[in-house]
Protein backbone atom coordinates (compact mmCIF):
# COMPACT_ATOMS: atom_id res chain seq x y z
CA UNK A 1 0.00 0.00 0.00
CA UNK A 2 1.27 3.46 -0.81
CA UNK A 3 1.97 5.81 2.08
CA UNK A 4 -0.66 8.53 2.55
CA UNK A 5 1.79 11.36 3.02
CA UNK A 6 3.08 11.66 -0.46
CA UNK A 7 6.17 13.77 -0.63
CA UNK A 8 5.56 16.87 -2.61
CA UNK A 9 7.86 19.61 -3.72
CA UNK A 10 7.68 22.82 -1.72
CA UNK A 11 6.20 24.76 -4.61
CA UNK A 12 3.19 22.50 -4.89
CA UNK A 13 2.20 22.95 -1.26
CA UNK A 14 1.49 26.64 -1.51
CA UNK A 15 -2.16 27.51 -1.26
CA UNK A 16 -3.50 30.29 -3.46
CA UNK A 17 -3.17 33.63 -1.68
CA UNK A 18 -5.78 35.45 -3.78
CA UNK A 19 -9.09 36.17 -2.11
CA UNK A 20 -11.86 33.81 -3.09
CA UNK A 21 -15.15 35.04 -4.48
CA UNK A 22 -18.32 33.38 -3.32
CA UNK A 23 -21.95 33.99 -4.19
CA UNK A 24 -24.43 33.52 -1.38
CA UNK A 25 -27.97 33.55 -2.67
CA UNK A 26 -30.25 34.88 -4.13
CA UNK A 27 -31.91 31.68 -3.01
CA UNK A 28 -30.03 30.02 -0.24
CA UNK A 29 -31.48 27.45 2.16
CA UNK A 30 -29.84 29.02 5.20
CA UNK A 31 -31.12 32.51 4.55
CA UNK A 32 -34.69 33.62 4.39
CA UNK A 33 -35.57 36.23 1.84
CA UNK A 34 -34.16 36.67 -1.60
CA UNK A 35 -30.92 38.51 -1.26
CA UNK A 36 -27.58 37.90 -2.83
CA UNK A 37 -24.33 38.51 -1.02
CA UNK A 38 -21.18 38.53 -3.10
CA UNK A 39 -18.32 37.77 -0.79
CA UNK A 40 -14.61 38.20 -1.03
CA UNK A 41 -13.10 35.67 1.32
CA UNK A 42 -9.63 35.29 2.71
CA UNK A 43 -9.71 31.78 4.06
CA UNK A 44 -12.97 31.84 5.96
CA UNK A 45 -12.85 35.53 6.86
CA UNK A 46 -14.96 38.01 4.96
CA UNK A 47 -12.79 40.71 3.46
CA UNK A 48 -15.47 42.52 1.53
CA UNK A 49 -19.10 41.88 0.88
CA UNK A 50 -21.61 43.34 -1.51
CA UNK A 51 -25.25 42.89 -0.56
CA UNK A 52 -27.53 42.95 -3.58
CA UNK A 53 -31.27 43.34 -3.25
CA UNK A 54 -34.13 43.93 -5.65
CA UNK A 55 -35.16 40.35 -6.40
CA UNK A 56 -38.62 41.01 -5.00
CA UNK A 57 -39.17 44.42 -6.56
CA UNK A 58 -42.75 44.74 -7.69
CA UNK A 59 -43.01 48.45 -8.42
CA UNK A 60 -45.12 49.21 -5.38
CA UNK A 61 -44.65 52.96 -5.63
CA UNK A 62 -45.44 53.02 -9.34
CA UNK A 63 -48.58 50.91 -8.90
CA UNK A 64 -49.89 53.27 -6.24
CA UNK A 65 -49.94 56.11 -8.75
CA UNK A 66 -52.62 54.36 -10.80
CA UNK A 67 -55.48 53.66 -8.39
CA UNK A 68 -57.33 55.53 -5.70
CA UNK A 69 -55.99 56.30 -2.25
CA UNK A 70 -57.95 53.38 -0.79
CA UNK A 71 -56.61 50.95 -3.38
CA UNK A 72 -53.16 51.31 -1.86
CA UNK A 73 -54.17 49.18 1.14
CA UNK A 74 -53.80 45.79 -0.60
CA UNK A 75 -50.35 46.83 -1.80
CA UNK A 76 -49.10 47.84 1.65
CA UNK A 77 -50.22 44.44 2.94
CA UNK A 78 -47.65 42.87 0.68
CA UNK A 79 -44.74 45.02 1.80
CA UNK A 80 -44.08 43.56 5.20
CA UNK A 81 -46.04 40.35 4.82
CA UNK A 82 -45.36 39.18 8.37
CA UNK A 83 -47.02 42.15 10.02
CA UNK A 84 -49.35 43.56 7.37
CA UNK A 85 -51.65 45.15 9.92
CA UNK A 86 -48.93 47.57 11.03
CA UNK A 87 -48.50 48.68 7.43
CA UNK A 88 -52.26 49.12 7.03
CA UNK A 89 -52.47 51.27 10.13
CA UNK A 90 -49.35 53.23 9.19
CA UNK A 91 -50.69 54.12 5.78
CA UNK A 92 -54.14 54.98 7.12
CA UNK A 93 -52.57 57.30 9.70
CA UNK A 94 -50.51 59.02 6.99
CA UNK A 95 -53.53 59.79 4.83
CA UNK A 96 -55.51 60.87 7.87
CA UNK A 97 -52.70 63.20 8.92
CA UNK A 98 -52.92 64.87 5.51
CA UNK A 99 -56.71 65.17 5.79
CA UNK A 100 -56.59 66.33 9.39
CA UNK A 101 -58.83 63.42 10.44
CA UNK A 102 -58.76 61.75 13.83
CA UNK A 103 -60.50 58.39 14.06
CA UNK A 104 -62.89 57.67 16.97
CA UNK A 105 -61.47 56.41 20.22
CA UNK A 106 -62.73 52.89 19.78
CA UNK A 107 -60.96 52.63 16.44
CA UNK A 108 -57.71 53.92 17.93
CA UNK A 109 -57.73 51.19 20.57
CA UNK A 110 -58.71 48.63 17.96
CA UNK A 111 -55.85 49.64 15.69
CA UNK A 112 -53.44 49.39 18.59
CA UNK A 113 -54.68 45.92 19.51
CA UNK A 114 -54.39 44.64 15.94
CA UNK A 115 -51.02 46.34 15.54
CA UNK A 116 -49.59 44.72 18.65
CA UNK A 117 -50.83 41.33 17.52
CA UNK A 118 -49.03 41.89 14.24
CA UNK A 119 -45.88 42.95 16.08
CA UNK A 120 -46.01 39.75 18.12
CA UNK A 121 -46.22 37.70 14.95
CA UNK A 122 -43.34 39.66 13.40
CA UNK A 123 -40.99 39.13 16.34
CA UNK A 124 -41.99 35.49 16.74
CA UNK A 125 -41.23 34.82 13.09
CA UNK A 126 -37.91 36.60 13.15
CA UNK A 127 -36.61 34.92 16.28
CA UNK A 128 -37.97 31.53 15.28
CA UNK A 129 -36.54 31.68 11.77
CA UNK A 130 -33.16 32.77 13.05
CA UNK A 131 -33.06 29.83 15.46
CA UNK A 132 -34.10 27.48 12.67
CA UNK A 133 -31.33 28.69 10.42
CA UNK A 134 -28.90 27.84 13.19
CA UNK A 135 -30.28 24.34 13.32
CA UNK A 136 -32.74 24.68 16.19
CA UNK A 137 -35.85 23.50 14.45
CA UNK A 138 -38.06 22.80 17.48
CA UNK A 139 -38.21 26.35 18.89
CA UNK A 140 -39.13 27.51 15.41
CA UNK A 141 -42.12 25.21 15.44
CA UNK A 142 -43.17 26.50 18.86
CA UNK A 143 -42.85 30.12 17.79
CA UNK A 144 -44.79 29.42 14.62
CA UNK A 145 -47.43 27.63 16.66
CA UNK A 146 -47.78 30.81 18.73
CA UNK A 147 -47.88 32.87 15.56
CA UNK A 148 -50.60 30.62 14.22
CA UNK A 149 -52.77 31.49 17.25
CA UNK A 150 -52.34 35.18 16.44
CA UNK A 151 -53.22 34.61 12.82
CA UNK A 152 -56.32 32.73 13.89
CA UNK A 153 -57.48 35.84 15.76
CA UNK A 154 -56.65 38.07 12.82
CA UNK A 155 -58.48 35.72 10.49
CA UNK A 156 -61.51 35.87 12.74
CA UNK A 157 -61.37 39.66 12.65
CA UNK A 158 -60.49 40.37 9.05
CA UNK A 159 -61.30 37.22 7.12
CA UNK A 160 -57.73 36.74 5.91
CA UNK A 161 -54.77 35.17 7.60
CA UNK A 162 -52.08 37.19 5.99
CA UNK A 163 -53.11 39.90 3.58
CA UNK A 164 -55.88 41.54 5.52
CA UNK A 165 -56.41 44.79 3.54
CA UNK A 166 -58.29 45.81 6.64
CA UNK A 167 -57.38 49.46 7.09
CA UNK A 168 -59.48 52.23 5.62
CA UNK A 169 -59.02 55.97 5.48
CA UNK A 170 -60.89 57.23 8.52
CA UNK A 171 -61.49 53.89 10.19
CA UNK A 172 -61.36 50.15 9.65
CA UNK A 173 -63.14 47.86 7.22
CA UNK A 174 -65.41 46.55 9.97
CA UNK A 175 -65.83 46.97 13.73
CA UNK A 176 -64.31 44.45 16.14
CA UNK A 177 -66.19 41.19 16.36
CA UNK A 178 -68.07 40.25 19.50
CA UNK A 179 -65.49 37.67 20.52
CA UNK A 180 -62.41 39.76 19.80
CA UNK A 181 -61.51 40.53 23.40
CA UNK A 182 -62.27 37.01 24.55
CA UNK A 183 -60.16 35.47 21.79
CA UNK A 184 -57.20 37.69 22.61
CA UNK A 185 -57.43 37.08 26.33
CA UNK A 186 -57.62 33.35 25.75
CA UNK A 187 -54.71 33.27 23.32
CA UNK A 188 -52.19 35.43 25.19
CA UNK A 189 -51.24 33.03 28.02
CA UNK A 190 -50.53 30.02 25.75
CA UNK A 191 -48.58 32.27 23.36
CA UNK A 192 -46.38 33.53 26.18
CA UNK A 193 -45.96 30.00 27.46
CA UNK A 194 -44.72 28.86 24.08
CA UNK A 195 -42.34 31.80 23.89
CA UNK A 196 -40.95 31.02 27.33
CA UNK A 197 -40.52 27.38 26.44
CA UNK A 198 -38.65 28.28 23.28
CA UNK A 199 -36.60 30.87 25.09
CA UNK A 200 -35.50 28.41 27.77
CA UNK A 201 -34.52 25.94 25.11
CA UNK A 202 -32.42 28.47 23.22
CA UNK A 203 -30.88 30.69 25.86
CA UNK A 204 -29.59 27.77 27.90
CA UNK A 205 -27.99 26.27 24.86
CA UNK A 206 -24.29 26.91 24.75
CA UNK A 207 -24.01 26.46 21.00
CA UNK A 208 -26.78 28.93 20.30
CA UNK A 209 -25.29 31.58 22.61
CA UNK A 210 -21.79 31.09 21.21
CA UNK A 211 -23.02 31.63 17.71
CA UNK A 212 -24.82 34.85 18.62
CA UNK A 213 -22.70 36.56 21.21
CA UNK A 214 -20.39 39.30 19.91
CA UNK A 215 -21.36 38.43 16.36
CA UNK A 216 -22.40 41.27 14.07
CA UNK A 217 -21.95 43.94 16.72
CA UNK A 218 -22.41 47.61 15.92
CA UNK A 219 -22.14 50.71 18.07
CA UNK A 220 -25.06 53.04 18.71
CA UNK A 221 -23.75 56.09 16.79
CA UNK A 222 -22.79 53.88 13.83
CA UNK A 223 -26.25 52.35 13.72
CA UNK A 224 -27.89 55.78 13.86
CA UNK A 225 -25.65 57.04 11.06
CA UNK A 226 -26.70 54.10 8.92
CA UNK A 227 -30.33 55.00 9.47
CA UNK A 228 -31.16 51.95 11.59
CA UNK A 229 -34.34 52.01 13.62
CA UNK A 230 -36.43 49.53 15.55
CA UNK A 231 -35.18 46.50 17.51
CA UNK A 232 -31.85 46.52 15.67
CA UNK A 233 -31.14 50.08 16.83
CA UNK A 234 -32.47 49.50 20.33
CA UNK A 235 -30.12 46.53 20.68
CA UNK A 236 -27.25 49.01 20.53
CA UNK A 237 -28.65 50.92 23.51
CA UNK A 238 -30.37 53.80 21.70
CA UNK A 239 -33.89 53.82 23.13
CA UNK A 240 -35.62 55.20 20.05
CA UNK A 241 -39.10 53.74 19.98
CA UNK A 242 -41.63 55.91 18.18
CA UNK A 243 -44.42 54.60 20.37
CA UNK A 244 -42.61 56.14 23.33
CA UNK A 245 -40.82 59.15 21.84
CA UNK A 246 -43.55 60.41 19.51
CA UNK A 247 -46.69 58.60 20.67
CA UNK A 248 -49.48 58.12 18.16
CA UNK A 249 -52.91 56.53 18.61
CA UNK A 250 -53.19 55.94 22.38
CA UNK A 251 -49.64 54.82 23.10
CA UNK A 252 -49.15 57.71 25.52
CA UNK A 253 -51.93 56.32 27.70
CA UNK A 254 -50.59 52.79 28.12
CA UNK A 255 -47.77 51.68 30.33
CA UNK A 256 -44.86 49.85 28.74
CA UNK A 257 -41.08 49.77 28.75
CA UNK A 258 -38.62 49.94 25.88
CA UNK A 259 -36.17 47.03 26.09
CA UNK A 260 -32.68 48.01 25.04
CA UNK A 261 -29.46 46.06 24.59
CA UNK A 262 -25.92 47.06 25.38
CA UNK A 263 -23.58 45.62 22.79
CA UNK A 264 -25.65 45.74 19.63
CA UNK A 265 -24.72 42.19 18.69
CA UNK A 266 -26.92 39.45 17.36
CA UNK A 267 -27.75 38.12 20.82
CA UNK A 268 -28.91 41.59 21.90
CA UNK A 269 -31.18 41.84 18.89
CA UNK A 270 -32.63 38.44 19.75
CA UNK A 271 -33.18 39.47 23.38
CA UNK A 272 -34.67 42.85 22.50
CA UNK A 273 -37.25 41.11 20.31
CA UNK A 274 -38.07 38.69 23.13
CA UNK A 275 -38.44 41.66 25.48
CA UNK A 276 -40.74 43.39 23.05
CA UNK A 277 -42.95 40.34 22.82
CA UNK A 278 -43.55 40.68 26.58
CA UNK A 279 -44.14 44.43 26.27
CA UNK A 280 -46.60 43.89 23.44
CA UNK A 281 -48.48 41.48 25.65
CA UNK A 282 -48.56 44.15 28.37
CA UNK A 283 -49.85 46.77 25.94
CA UNK A 284 -52.40 44.36 24.56
CA UNK A 285 -53.80 43.58 28.00
CA UNK A 286 -54.25 47.28 28.76
CA UNK A 287 -55.79 47.93 25.36
CA UNK A 288 -58.31 45.12 25.83
CA UNK A 289 -59.30 46.55 29.22
CA UNK A 290 -59.76 50.04 27.90
CA UNK A 291 -61.27 49.50 24.44
CA UNK A 292 -64.96 50.47 24.51
CA UNK A 293 -67.38 47.79 23.39
CA UNK A 294 -69.73 50.21 21.71
CA UNK A 295 -69.39 53.38 19.72
CA UNK A 296 -68.43 54.24 16.17
CA UNK A 297 -65.31 52.86 14.53
CA UNK A 298 -65.30 55.02 11.42
CA UNK A 299 -65.08 58.79 11.21
CA UNK A 300 -68.26 60.66 10.46
CA UNK A 301 -66.85 62.21 7.30
CA UNK A 302 -68.82 61.38 4.15
CA UNK A 303 -65.99 62.75 1.98
CA UNK A 304 -63.71 59.79 2.74
CA UNK A 305 -65.73 57.10 4.53
CA UNK A 306 -68.09 54.81 2.66
CA UNK A 307 -71.76 55.12 3.67
CA UNK A 308 -73.62 52.38 5.47
CA UNK A 309 -74.50 49.48 3.15
CA UNK A 310 -78.18 49.61 4.04
CA UNK A 311 -78.32 53.28 3.03
CA UNK A 312 -76.51 52.54 -0.23
CA UNK A 313 -79.23 50.10 -1.22
CA UNK A 314 -82.16 52.27 -0.09
CA UNK A 315 -81.28 55.94 -0.68
CA UNK A 316 -80.08 57.72 -3.79
CA UNK A 317 -77.72 60.06 -1.88
CA UNK A 318 -75.80 57.20 -0.35
CA UNK A 319 -75.70 55.37 -3.69
CA UNK A 320 -74.14 58.40 -5.38
CA UNK A 321 -71.70 58.89 -2.52
CA UNK A 322 -70.69 55.23 -2.64
CA UNK A 323 -70.27 55.36 -6.42
CA UNK A 324 -68.13 58.48 -6.31
CA UNK A 325 -65.92 57.16 -3.52
CA UNK A 326 -65.34 53.90 -5.37
CA UNK A 327 -64.97 55.25 -8.89
CA UNK A 328 -63.19 58.56 -8.28
CA UNK A 329 -61.73 57.88 -4.87
CA UNK A 330 -61.72 60.09 -1.83
CA UNK A 331 -60.35 63.53 -2.61
CA UNK A 332 -57.36 64.11 -0.38
CA UNK A 333 -56.30 67.75 0.20
CA UNK A 334 -53.38 69.01 -1.85
CA UNK A 335 -50.07 68.87 -0.08
CA UNK A 336 -47.39 66.58 1.25
CA UNK A 337 -47.03 64.66 4.48
CA UNK A 338 -44.56 62.38 6.19
CA UNK A 339 -46.09 60.13 8.79
CA UNK A 340 -44.15 57.59 10.80
CA UNK A 341 -45.12 54.71 13.03
CA UNK A 342 -43.23 51.94 14.77
CA UNK A 343 -43.35 48.95 12.45
CA UNK A 344 -42.11 45.48 13.27
CA UNK A 345 -38.59 46.37 12.20
CA UNK A 346 -38.44 50.05 12.99
CA UNK A 347 -39.62 53.35 11.69
CA UNK A 348 -42.20 52.70 9.01
CA UNK A 349 -42.72 55.99 7.24
CA UNK A 350 -45.00 57.09 4.44
CA UNK A 351 -44.27 60.21 2.46
CA UNK A 352 -47.37 61.11 0.47
CA UNK A 353 -47.82 63.83 -2.11
CA UNK A 354 -51.35 64.72 -3.12
CA UNK A 355 -52.40 66.95 -6.00
CA UNK A 356 -55.90 67.19 -4.58
CA UNK A 357 -57.37 64.39 -6.73
CA UNK A 358 -58.60 60.92 -5.91
CA UNK A 359 -55.32 59.32 -7.02
CA UNK A 360 -52.08 59.66 -5.09
CA UNK A 361 -49.47 61.74 -6.89
CA UNK A 362 -46.65 59.98 -5.09
CA UNK A 363 -46.61 57.32 -2.42
CA UNK A 364 -43.21 56.79 -0.95
CA UNK A 365 -42.65 54.18 1.69
CA UNK A 366 -39.71 54.32 4.03
CA UNK A 367 -39.22 50.64 4.81
CA UNK A 368 -37.10 50.08 7.92
CA UNK A 369 -35.46 46.99 6.40
CA UNK A 370 -33.93 48.87 3.52
CA UNK A 371 -31.41 50.80 5.56
CA UNK A 372 -30.87 47.96 8.01
CA UNK A 373 -29.92 45.67 5.13
CA UNK A 374 -27.80 48.52 3.78
CA UNK A 375 -25.68 48.28 6.91
CA UNK A 376 -25.25 44.52 6.65
CA UNK A 377 -22.01 44.58 4.70
CA UNK A 378 -20.51 46.90 7.32
CA UNK A 379 -21.14 44.51 10.20
CA UNK A 380 -20.06 41.46 8.18
CA UNK A 381 -16.59 42.68 7.34
CA UNK A 382 -13.88 40.85 9.25
CA UNK A 383 -16.29 38.18 10.46
CA UNK A 384 -16.37 34.52 9.55
CA UNK A 385 -18.45 33.08 6.75
CA UNK A 386 -20.65 31.15 9.18
CA UNK A 387 -21.54 34.37 11.03
CA UNK A 388 -23.55 35.58 8.05
CA UNK A 389 -26.48 33.31 8.82
CA UNK A 390 -27.25 34.48 12.39
CA UNK A 391 -26.41 38.10 11.58
CA UNK A 392 -28.64 38.21 8.55
CA UNK A 393 -31.41 36.37 10.38
CA UNK A 394 -31.36 38.82 13.27
CA UNK A 395 -31.81 41.83 10.97
CA UNK A 396 -35.17 40.39 9.87
CA UNK A 397 -34.93 41.53 6.29
CA UNK A 398 -38.34 41.27 4.67
CA UNK A 399 -37.93 41.08 0.92
CA UNK A 400 -41.25 42.66 0.04
CA UNK A 401 -40.55 45.70 2.14
CA UNK A 402 -36.88 46.06 1.40
CA UNK A 403 -37.29 45.77 -2.37
CA UNK A 404 -40.47 47.86 -2.53
CA UNK B 1 -39.32 73.53 18.69
CA UNK B 2 -38.79 72.68 15.11
CA UNK B 3 -39.47 76.21 13.92
CA UNK B 4 -36.04 76.79 15.42
CA UNK B 5 -34.53 74.58 12.73
CA UNK B 6 -36.07 76.58 9.91
CA UNK B 7 -35.09 79.89 11.56
CA UNK B 8 -31.52 78.76 12.00
CA UNK B 9 -31.35 77.60 8.40
CA UNK B 10 -32.68 80.90 7.09
CA UNK B 11 -30.31 82.84 9.29
CA UNK B 12 -27.29 80.81 8.20
CA UNK B 13 -28.00 80.38 4.50
CA UNK B 14 -30.23 83.34 3.60
CA UNK B 15 -31.20 83.24 -0.05
CA UNK B 16 -30.15 79.60 -0.54
CA UNK B 17 -33.31 78.64 1.38
CA UNK B 18 -35.88 79.23 -1.33
CA UNK B 19 -39.08 78.34 0.49
CA UNK B 20 -40.22 77.02 3.84
CA UNK B 21 -43.52 75.70 5.12
CA UNK B 22 -44.85 73.65 8.00
CA UNK B 23 -47.91 71.99 6.48
CA UNK B 24 -49.58 69.53 8.90
CA UNK B 25 -46.67 70.05 11.26
CA UNK B 26 -43.89 68.83 8.94
CA UNK B 27 -41.17 71.48 8.75
CA UNK B 28 -39.97 71.73 5.19
CA UNK B 29 -37.21 73.74 3.57
CA UNK B 30 -36.64 73.98 -0.17
CA UNK B 31 -32.98 74.66 -0.72
CA UNK B 32 -30.92 75.61 -3.70
CA UNK B 33 -29.48 72.42 -5.21
CA UNK B 34 -25.99 73.96 -5.22
CA UNK B 35 -25.97 74.29 -1.43
CA UNK B 36 -27.46 70.82 -0.77
CA UNK B 37 -24.30 69.46 0.77
CA UNK B 38 -23.46 72.60 2.75
CA UNK B 39 -26.94 72.68 4.28
CA UNK B 40 -26.72 68.96 5.08
CA UNK B 41 -23.36 69.37 6.75
CA UNK B 42 -24.69 72.27 8.83
CA UNK B 43 -27.72 70.24 9.92
CA UNK B 44 -25.47 67.37 10.97
CA UNK B 45 -22.78 69.38 12.74
CA UNK B 46 -24.59 72.23 14.47
CA UNK B 47 -24.94 71.08 18.09
CA UNK B 48 -28.38 72.66 18.47
CA UNK B 49 -29.66 70.79 15.40
CA UNK B 50 -27.71 67.51 15.46
CA UNK B 51 -29.60 65.62 12.77
CA UNK B 52 -27.91 62.25 13.11
CA UNK B 53 -30.49 59.82 11.69
CA UNK B 54 -30.90 59.76 7.90
CA UNK B 55 -34.54 58.75 7.63
CA UNK B 56 -35.38 58.81 3.97
CA UNK B 57 -34.47 60.09 0.55
CA UNK B 58 -36.71 59.97 -2.49
CA UNK B 59 -37.41 61.69 -5.78
CA UNK B 60 -40.73 63.20 -6.78
CA UNK B 61 -41.16 63.93 -10.47
CA UNK B 62 -43.06 66.96 -11.77
CA UNK B 63 -42.63 66.68 -15.56
CA UNK B 64 -44.31 70.01 -16.28
CA UNK B 65 -42.01 72.00 -14.04
CA UNK B 66 -38.46 73.18 -14.57
CA UNK B 67 -36.43 72.05 -12.67
CA UNK B 68 -38.32 68.84 -12.88
CA UNK B 69 -37.18 66.38 -10.24
CA UNK B 70 -37.57 67.11 -6.57
CA UNK B 71 -35.15 65.30 -4.26
CA UNK B 72 -36.73 64.97 -0.83
CA UNK B 73 -34.74 64.11 2.26
CA UNK B 74 -36.11 63.43 5.72
CA UNK B 75 -33.88 63.74 8.76
CA UNK B 76 -34.32 63.11 12.44
CA UNK B 77 -32.30 63.96 15.51
CA UNK B 78 -32.23 61.29 18.20
CA UNK B 79 -30.90 63.75 20.79
CA UNK B 80 -33.12 66.78 20.02
CA UNK B 81 -36.05 64.71 18.79
CA UNK B 82 -36.96 66.96 15.91
CA UNK B 83 -37.40 66.34 12.23
CA UNK B 84 -36.94 68.23 9.02
CA UNK B 85 -37.74 67.68 5.38
CA UNK B 86 -35.20 69.09 2.97
CA UNK B 87 -35.98 69.46 -0.72
CA UNK B 88 -34.04 70.50 -3.78
CA UNK B 89 -35.06 70.67 -7.43
CA UNK B 90 -32.84 69.46 -10.25
CA UNK B 91 -32.94 68.59 -13.94
CA UNK B 92 -34.69 70.12 -16.95
CA UNK B 93 -37.53 68.59 -19.02
CA UNK B 94 -35.33 65.78 -20.34
CA UNK B 95 -33.62 65.22 -16.98
CA UNK B 96 -30.49 66.90 -18.33
CA UNK B 97 -28.31 68.14 -15.51
CA UNK B 98 -30.22 66.17 -12.88
CA UNK B 99 -27.22 66.07 -10.58
CA UNK B 100 -26.81 66.81 -6.93
CA UNK B 101 -24.03 66.40 -4.38
CA UNK B 102 -23.89 63.12 -2.53
CA UNK B 103 -24.22 63.31 1.25
CA UNK B 104 -22.90 59.79 1.86
CA UNK B 105 -19.86 61.21 3.63
CA UNK B 106 -22.16 62.89 6.18
CA UNK B 107 -24.54 59.97 6.76
CA UNK B 108 -23.30 56.52 5.66
CA UNK B 109 -26.94 55.40 5.56
CA UNK B 110 -27.53 57.63 2.54
CA UNK B 111 -25.45 55.25 0.41
CA UNK B 112 -28.26 52.88 -0.52
CA UNK B 113 -30.90 55.60 -0.54
CA UNK B 114 -28.97 57.61 -3.11
CA UNK B 115 -28.50 54.50 -5.22
CA UNK B 116 -32.22 53.92 -5.04
CA UNK B 117 -33.08 57.48 -6.10
CA UNK B 118 -30.62 57.16 -8.97
CA UNK B 119 -32.15 53.83 -9.97
CA UNK B 120 -35.80 54.84 -9.65
CA UNK B 121 -35.79 58.54 -10.51
CA UNK B 122 -32.59 59.06 -12.48
CA UNK B 123 -30.88 61.68 -10.32
CA UNK B 124 -27.10 61.38 -10.38
CA UNK B 125 -25.24 61.97 -7.13
CA UNK B 126 -21.87 63.66 -7.50
CA UNK B 127 -19.23 62.05 -5.35
CA UNK B 128 -21.15 58.87 -4.52
CA UNK B 129 -18.61 56.06 -4.11
CA UNK B 130 -20.60 53.36 -5.90
CA UNK B 131 -23.50 54.73 -7.92
CA UNK B 132 -25.14 51.74 -9.59
CA UNK B 133 -28.66 50.42 -9.77
CA UNK B 134 -29.95 48.76 -6.62
CA UNK B 135 -33.49 47.47 -7.18
CA UNK B 136 -33.33 47.06 -10.95
CA UNK B 137 -30.81 45.06 -12.95
CA UNK B 138 -27.95 46.80 -14.75
CA UNK B 139 -29.48 46.34 -18.21
CA UNK B 140 -32.74 48.08 -17.27
CA UNK B 141 -33.56 51.01 -19.56
CA UNK B 142 -35.00 54.18 -18.09
CA UNK B 143 -36.00 55.10 -14.57
CA UNK B 144 -39.38 53.69 -13.56
CA UNK B 145 -40.49 56.33 -11.09
CA UNK B 146 -40.29 59.17 -13.57
CA UNK B 147 -43.83 60.19 -14.47
CA UNK B 148 -42.93 59.92 -18.16
CA UNK B 149 -42.08 56.22 -17.79
CA UNK B 150 -45.29 54.51 -18.90
CA UNK B 151 -46.45 51.89 -16.43
CA UNK B 152 -47.15 49.36 -19.21
CA UNK B 153 -43.78 49.81 -20.88
CA UNK B 154 -41.89 46.55 -21.33
CA UNK B 155 -38.17 46.04 -21.21
CA UNK B 156 -36.05 44.31 -23.87
CA UNK B 157 -34.84 40.81 -23.10
CA UNK B 158 -31.33 40.66 -21.77
CA UNK B 159 -29.21 38.39 -23.96
CA UNK B 160 -27.17 35.63 -22.39
CA UNK B 161 -23.60 36.51 -21.63
CA UNK B 162 -21.10 35.28 -24.13
CA UNK B 163 -18.14 33.28 -22.95
CA UNK B 164 -15.85 36.25 -23.70
CA UNK B 165 -17.96 38.55 -21.52
CA UNK B 166 -18.11 36.09 -18.68
CA UNK B 167 -14.43 35.28 -18.97
CA UNK B 168 -15.06 31.58 -18.40
CA UNK B 169 -16.62 28.61 -20.15
CA UNK B 170 -20.37 28.69 -19.52
CA UNK B 171 -21.33 25.19 -20.69
CA UNK B 172 -24.99 26.03 -21.13
CA UNK B 173 -27.18 23.00 -21.65
CA UNK B 174 -29.94 23.45 -24.15
CA UNK B 175 -33.32 22.91 -22.54
CA UNK B 176 -35.11 19.87 -23.97
CA UNK B 177 -32.33 18.82 -26.26
CA UNK B 178 -33.17 16.29 -28.97
CA UNK B 179 -31.55 13.43 -27.05
CA UNK B 180 -33.14 14.10 -23.64
CA UNK B 181 -36.21 15.28 -21.85
CA UNK B 182 -39.79 14.43 -22.53
CA UNK B 183 -40.45 13.47 -26.14
CA UNK B 184 -44.19 14.16 -26.27
CA UNK B 185 -45.27 17.09 -28.36
CA UNK B 186 -41.97 17.24 -30.10
CA UNK B 187 -41.18 15.68 -33.41
CA UNK B 188 -38.13 13.49 -32.89
CA UNK B 189 -35.30 14.29 -35.26
CA UNK B 190 -34.92 11.81 -38.10
CA UNK B 191 -32.44 9.14 -37.29
CA UNK B 192 -29.37 9.25 -39.53
CA UNK B 193 -29.80 5.56 -40.43
CA UNK B 194 -33.35 6.14 -41.75
CA UNK B 195 -32.10 8.20 -44.68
Amino acid sequence: MEPLDVELEAGELELPADPMHLNLGPSHPAMHGTVRIVLELSGETIVRSDVQIGYLHRGFEKMCERGTWTQVFPYVDRLNYISPMLNNVGYALAVEKLCGLVVPERCQWYRMALGELARLSDHLTCNGAMAMELGAFTPFLWFVKAREMIWDILEEETGARLTHSFGRIGGMASPPTQDFKGLCRAALPPILELVEEGERMLLKNRIFIDRLENVGAISGPDAVGLGWTGPCLRATGVAYDIRKVHPYLKYDEVDFDVPVGTKGDTLDRFLVRLGEIRQSKRILEQVLDRMPDTGPVNCDDPAVVLPDKLDVYTTIEATIQHFKLIMEGAKIPKGEVYSYTEGGNGELGYYLVSDGSGTPYRVRIRPPCFQITGGLSKILEGRMLSDIVPTFGSLNMIGGECDH
Amino acid sequence: MSQLVLDKLKERFGTAILETHSQVGDDTALVDAASWKAVSLFLRQDPALDFDLPVDLCGVDYPTRVPRMEVVMHLYSTSRRHRIRLKARVGDEDMEGAEIDSVTSIWPGMDWLEREVYDMSGVRFRGHPDLRRILMYPEFEGHPLQRTYAAERTQPLVPYRTEEEAGMPLRKIEPFGPEEGMPFGRVPPPHPEDN
